[in-house]
């Protein structure tokens, strides 16, 4: 098990390099002057020789990668030009809304989508079968704004069930230890702080978790259907066993492992999908920050977040691989 | 979960499944909507005010709670809490009316400016407003070194004063501050090194607020490191913010809100809620569903598009009186563009008035000149240039240009008070010119820094959208900001108006002003550099149970007039 | 090439003749209900994206009426316009018409883009290994480690606001994804019987690779690349509310027109259900004919 975690991570080292040259060669290959770009609207002549000298844009390309990496190594990502704030400072303030809200939406779509592809699996060919798949491709296909949009039209402003935007509610005054509002509320002991966060969490879970959803649905109802014609199944029914006993026990637990890949794969969709999930509910995460770094063209911001959330993407990937051995047996072999 | 349907095999399960749905959400609703009551009803227990807390979203954080390293708009919101100047605003109106200075008195070469302070008036922190305080802001902004005489940083003071004590860069002047003598604990003097006619009016600004300067010794005010590019804040910029004003720095959570507490101490009339919190949310469509769904009070920047729809559904819109100009920029350094009789087309195939009802918001009235109304030196008696679709293009005939082919540059992703919707006002506009034989090419660009920097840093442009929000009320800081200097965004050198303008911003006192900047206004609508559109009217959007918000042309607005109803 | 298509036919004992197979494929897709609907759709779809000048009542993105449009109101459904104006002042009915015609070209632009650059990587790993295996793969890699939106956004900031940015933006997420399909394809085509005989023939590898190896893995990629169309018309959407769409506002374009209506979402719903559903009707076209393809092309699993 440690060997292949060490082995992983060794992995992980060509892709950041390989990231970071790309994202160096991708600031240069923007339209305009690099130091124009990182200044922002209010460039002044000084101040474009100044970021010059201190990027180090006068010096050959070789010396100037290096410069950079040896920055992003301390930490360094640099400021963000639109608020000055330094981009890893903003990173980790931000992180913990969307860790919170990229798990509740896999927690629904775990909750919701295992039983559904379950038991769409166990009555394969039914109109209720049909519905389950029909409806996930739903899920897939309208765009995750647009549907963000409707729920919120429909259950914060047409029937006024949920809030529409942020966290928390403002009138609340809440304590915040990890920025994870749903467990300060819990280590705090203030549980309407809690409460409301998971309130505010609901809307922005369901559309986020929407593509998850309908993946989980179709990949349990698969890898179920697949694991029902298996021997031992067949074995344990002959047996005599219960129903039911039959599913959790085998059935389910065989039919984890390809759910789990699949999820750990989803990793990069959910953050993709964050962007516009928070944007649409202003919850105030990596996403609507990344919104508005695209939007305003914050290059510092881009090329760090980019940078950050790879590593992140990679590391989740790995902890779904280790998640493998402990669900099945047969890896933890090999 | 409407399609979960009963089965005959498992029917007891999926019942219960639906129920504990039902029941879930059920639950989540009453909740949320206990919550506010309980916040609501708690509110009255805790202080005089026995207010509530009182919920404005704003488009993006504070930049730093220093109001003298900023520019920008949501910095001064909350500063403009926090803090007062010696001079504030008429209400209502961009005027200039006593604030923490009772009174002032000019010697005649407007050279010499004495304020009579009022009296008993403490910073937050327990030190006395006083002569020395006044003198100790005035020294701290001209002392300024380094970086923190960047344009990025001290914005206001150098565009108003010109320079410092030592100049760091060529494009500072003489410094325009000389000196400030406490003449008496009441009485302070300014010394100038030249006339400056809007130096009473500039005093509002909350760029050159009063903040205590005990506080700033204590956390580090002064102390700003990192570069131009990459100001690193001191602790009392991010968290000690001292000043004179109605409520007190709180917290300020990055990203999220600043909260602010009411200062019981405060000289003035005392705020009424308990709690004010700023809670940043950057996209405009959430920020009013946010105030439908009862998430937030009020915000600012309200659509031309939902104002109807809101105050159809019980909600409160404020107007301010517009202080502002949107215009058509239309740049020289395109040959054709050189033409009189081109931009005299130009300017008669608009119709401003179909653009204003279309675009902007109700009851906004197209412009005649690059100012608003309210602005001294207003002129009557411009040359105008009605709507006719016939004459722009005889114009352009005459011109040699019956098919002209413009670049149109304008901004995306931007919303600001004079351009509430560019592409609305692009779309109606090209339109427009497209009848009359022009042919556009649009040139959409992100606000910052594509867009500024391809109209204001290169001469790349045939016409672009842009405008102006009044920081106070100086005719400089509308027609001399745009046409002071040769400049990219127009393209033309013209020592005659740079001169006038020069000429009328040395004069001593407004009075003297009026004749000279009328006479500016005349020149330029005859010279027609570009065309002002409109004055758009900004909006602020309340619930119901929001009183005493006071609107004001340069967004003056102290929040301790404000009352929550019912609460 | 007759004799080694023989001998690859003998090579591979039971495997069916390519016709054989094409007809086992029909036949399944033919019972499948899901290709019927997702080919009824598609097909509906580039007809109506061919013909739109015919089907579409006026001119697109002219704005004609925009004298009609106050900010707090748009004219709905009349005698001339059949589903009303949009906000821009042009006819709605036409806007959509016409922007399943931009759909239908950037989708198959992109997907062709992301195919043939995914494929040539592909290629270069799968048919060559070795060395360059692992340097192909380490770049998909890279690519595959920012997600897929961001890549797009990177892109788009890179190369400008047009259609032809989208584009290539669209694309280049797909690089890597049919990258690592067609390597898989080709590895896992390594060790069949018919290649290894091959080899004995004395072919060269190239030609191995080229004439016999690569015709084998276009199934799976003519799946993923109408998969590929149906994200390509969702992520379109998306890439226009980041403000990287086409440079145009009232450009008939179903993305642009979906952004624009959120803002009236509330007082002229319309607006934006038109554009979404048609997004949302596309996609699914695309989804469902690329899962039957899938499930006819894989016997394994034909359920």
């Amino acid at each position: 098990m440690l060997s292949l975690v060490v082995r992983r991570l060794g992995l992980l080292v060509p892709v950041l390099v390989g990231l970071s040259v790309l994202l160096f060669a991708w600031v240069r290959a923007l339209p305009g002057d690099p130091a124009r770009a990182l200044l922002g609207e209010r460039a002044t002549p000084a101040g474009i020789a100044e970021v010059n000298r201190l990027y180090g844009f006068d010096q050959p390309w070789w010396q100037q990668y290096l410069t950079y990496v040896s920055r992003i190594a301390r930490g360094d990502f640099g400021n963000s030009t639109r608020t000055g704030q330094p981009v890893l400072d903003t990173f980790l303030e931000r992180f913990p809304a969307t860790v919170e809200l990229a798990v509740a939406a896999l927690l629904v779509a775990v909750v919701v989508g295992i039983p559904l592809g379950y038991l769409a699996a166990r009555r394969a060919g039914s109109w209720w079968d049909q519905l389950v798949v029909g409806g996930s491709l739903l899920g897939v296909v309208v765009p995750v704004f647009f549907l963000a949009f409707l729920l919120k039209w429909l259950f914060a402003l047409e029937l006024g069930w949920l809030p529409t935007a942020g966290r928390q509610d403002a009138r609340i005054d809440a304590t915040h230890v990890t920025n994870l509002y749903v467990l300060d509320g819990l280590l705090t002991r203030e549980w309407d702080a809690s409460w409301d966060a998971v309130v505010h969490l609901v809307l922005p879970a369901l559309a986020l978790g929407a593509i998850p959803l309908a993946i989980v649905v179709r990949i349990t109802r698969a890898s179920v259907l697949e694991v029902l014609t298996e021997d031992h199944v067949r074995t344990a029914e002959a047996k005599g066993l219960l129903r039911r006993t039959v599913s959790r026990r085998h059935v389910l637990r065989n039919a984890m492992l390809p759910v789990s890949t699949t999820l750990g794969l989803q990793a990069g969709a959910l953050l993709a999908g964050a962007v516009l999930t928070e944007t649409v509910f202003a919850f105030n995460g990596i996403g609507e920050y990344l919104f508005q770094a695209v939007n305003q063209l914050d290059y510092p911001v881009l090329q760090g977040f980019i940078l950050v959330i790879a590593v992140v993407y990679a590391l989740v990937n790995l902890v779904v691989d280790v998640s493998y051995g402990l669900l099945d047996p047969r890896v933890r072999t090999a | 979960m409407p399609w979960f349907p009963p089965t005959e095999r498992r029917p007891v399960r999926t019942v219960l499944t639906a129920a504990a749905l039902t029941a879930l959400l059920a639950a989540t609703t009453s909740c949320a909507e206990s919550q506010r009551d309980d916040d609501s009803g708690s509110g009255g227990s805790s202080s005089a005010g026995g207010g509530g807390t009182f919920v404005f979203a704003a488009s993006s954080d504070p930049s730093s709670l220093d109001p003298s390293f900023a520019s920008d708009g949501e910095t001064f919101r909350v500063s403009r809490q926090i803090f007062e100047g010696l001079v504030g605003t008429v209400p209502g109106t961009a005027d200039p009316a006593p604030l923490l200075a009772e009174s002032w008195t000019t010697s005649a070469d407007g050279l010499t400016y004495t304020f009579t302070l009022r009296e008993g008036v403490e910073f937050s922190d327990g030190t006395p407003f006083d002569a020395e305080a006044v003198c100790a802001n005035f020294e701290r902004w001209y002392n300024r070194t380094g970086i923190q005489q960047s344009e990025n940083l001290s914005y206001y003071y150098r565009s108003l004063f010109r320079g410092f004590k030592e100049n760091g860069d060529a494009d500072l002047q003489t410094p325009l501050y000389k000196s400030c003598t406490a003449d008496a604990a009441n009485q302070a003097t300014i010394a100038l090194n030249a006339p400056f006619a809007g130096f009473i009016a500039a005093l509002s600004l909350p760029a050159l607020s009063m903040q205590s300067p005990t506080a700033i010794a204590e956390h580090r005010g002064d102390e700003v490191g990192g570069t131009d590019s990459d100001p690193r804040f001191s602790e009392y910029a991010s968290a000690h913010p001292t000043g004179t004003g109605p409520f007190l720095f709180d917290s300020w959570d990055r990203g999220q809100q600043v909260v602010l507490k009411p200062n019981p101490n405060y000289w003035g009339e005392k705020a009424k809620v308990d709690e004010v919190v700023i809670r940043t949310i950057s996209d405009g469509t959430a920020r009013r569903q946010a105030l439908q769904s009862g998430d937030i009070d009020g915000y600012d920047l309200v659509a031309p598009a939902d104002v109807a729809g809101l105050e159809a559904d019980g909600f409160q819109i404020e107007q301010r009186k517009p202080f502002n100009i949107l215009y058509l920029g239309i740049n020289q350094a395109v040959p054709a563009l050189q033409d009189i009789r081109v931009r005299q087309a130009i300017a008669h195939a608009l119709d401003k008035e179909a653009l204003a009802t279309g675009t902007l918001p109700e009851g906004t009235e197209p412009a005649t000149q690059f100012i608003p109304d309210t602005v001294v030196g207003y002129a009557e008696d411009v040359p105008t240039y009605p709507h006719d679709v016939a004459r722009a293009r005889q114009l352009l005939a005459e011109a040699g240009q019956p098919d002209l082919t413009l670049d149109f540059v304008y901004p995306t992703g931007v919303s600001r008070p004079y351009m509430p919707n560019p592409e609305d006002t692009f779309k109606v506009l090209s339109t427009q010119l497209a009848e009359a034989g022009i042919t556009v090419n649009p040139v959409p660009l992100k606000w910052t820094p594509d867009y500024l920097d391809r109209v204001q840093g290169t001469p790349d442009h045939g016409l672009h959208l842009l405008g102006w929000t009044g920081d106070y009320n100086d005719p400089d800081n509308f027609v001399g900001v745009f046409f002071g200097k040769k400049s990219n965004e127009w393209g033309f050198d013209d020592p005659e108006l740079f001169g006038a303008l020069d000429q009328a911003r040395g004069l001593p006192t407004q009075e003297a002003q009026v004749p000279a900047y009328q006479a500016i206004n005349r020149q330029i609508m005859t010279k027609l550099p570009g065309v002002p559109l409109a004055s758009p009217i900004p909006s602020l959007a309340f619930s119901a149970e929001v009183s005493g918000y006071e609107p004001s042309p340069v967004q003056d607005e102290v929040w301790n007039t404000i009352s929550l109803q019912g609460s | 090439m007759s004799a080694t298509s023989a001998v690859v036919a003998e090579a591979a004992g039971s495997a069916p003749t390519s016709a054989a197979r094409g007809r086992a494929v029909w036949e399944r897709l033919r019972r499948d209900p899901g290709a019927w609907a997702g080919a009824v759709i598609v097909t509906a779809f580039v007809v109506v994206a061919l013909a739109a000048p015919l089907i579409a009542p006026y001119e697109p993105a002219r704005s004609q009426w925009i004298g009609q449009i106050t900010p707090a109101h748009v004219p709905g459904p009349s005698a001339d316009h059949l589903l009303g104006l949009d906000s821009f002042g042009s006819d709605l009915f036409t806007q959509l018409v016409h922007g399943a015609r931009q759909s239908l070209v950037i989708g198959v632009v992109s997907t062709l883009l992301g195919l043939l650059a995914g494929s040539a990587l592909g290629l270069l790993a799968g048919g060559i290994g070795g060395r360059v295996d692992t340097a192909v793969m380490r770049v998909v890699d890279v690519l595959l480690s920012v997600p897929a939106l961001l890549l797009a956004v990177s892109v788009a900031a890179v190369v400008g606001r047009s259609a032809l940015s989208v584009m290539v933006a669209i694309a280049a997420a797909q690089v890597p994804i049919f990258a690592r399909l067609l390597r898989a394809s080709l590895l896992a085509q390594r060790g069949r019987d018919y290649v290894v005989a091959l080899r004995s023939l004395g072919l060269r590898q190239r030609r191995i690779v080229v004439g016999h190896m690569l015709p084998n893995a276009l199934g799976p990629l003519l799946v993923q690349a109408t998969l590929v169309l149906a994200t390509a018309v969702i992520e379109v959407a998306a890439l226009s509310y980041l403000g990287l769409g086409q440079a145009d506002p009232a450009v008939a374009e179903w993305g642009r027109m979906l952004v624009k209506a959120q803002e009236r979402l509330e007082a002229e719903p319309d607006l934006a259900l038109w554009p979404g559903a048609c997004i949302a009707v596309t996609a699914l076209g695309f989804t469902l004919l690329g899962e039957a393809l899938r499930q006819a092309l894989d016997p394994r699993a034909r359920r």
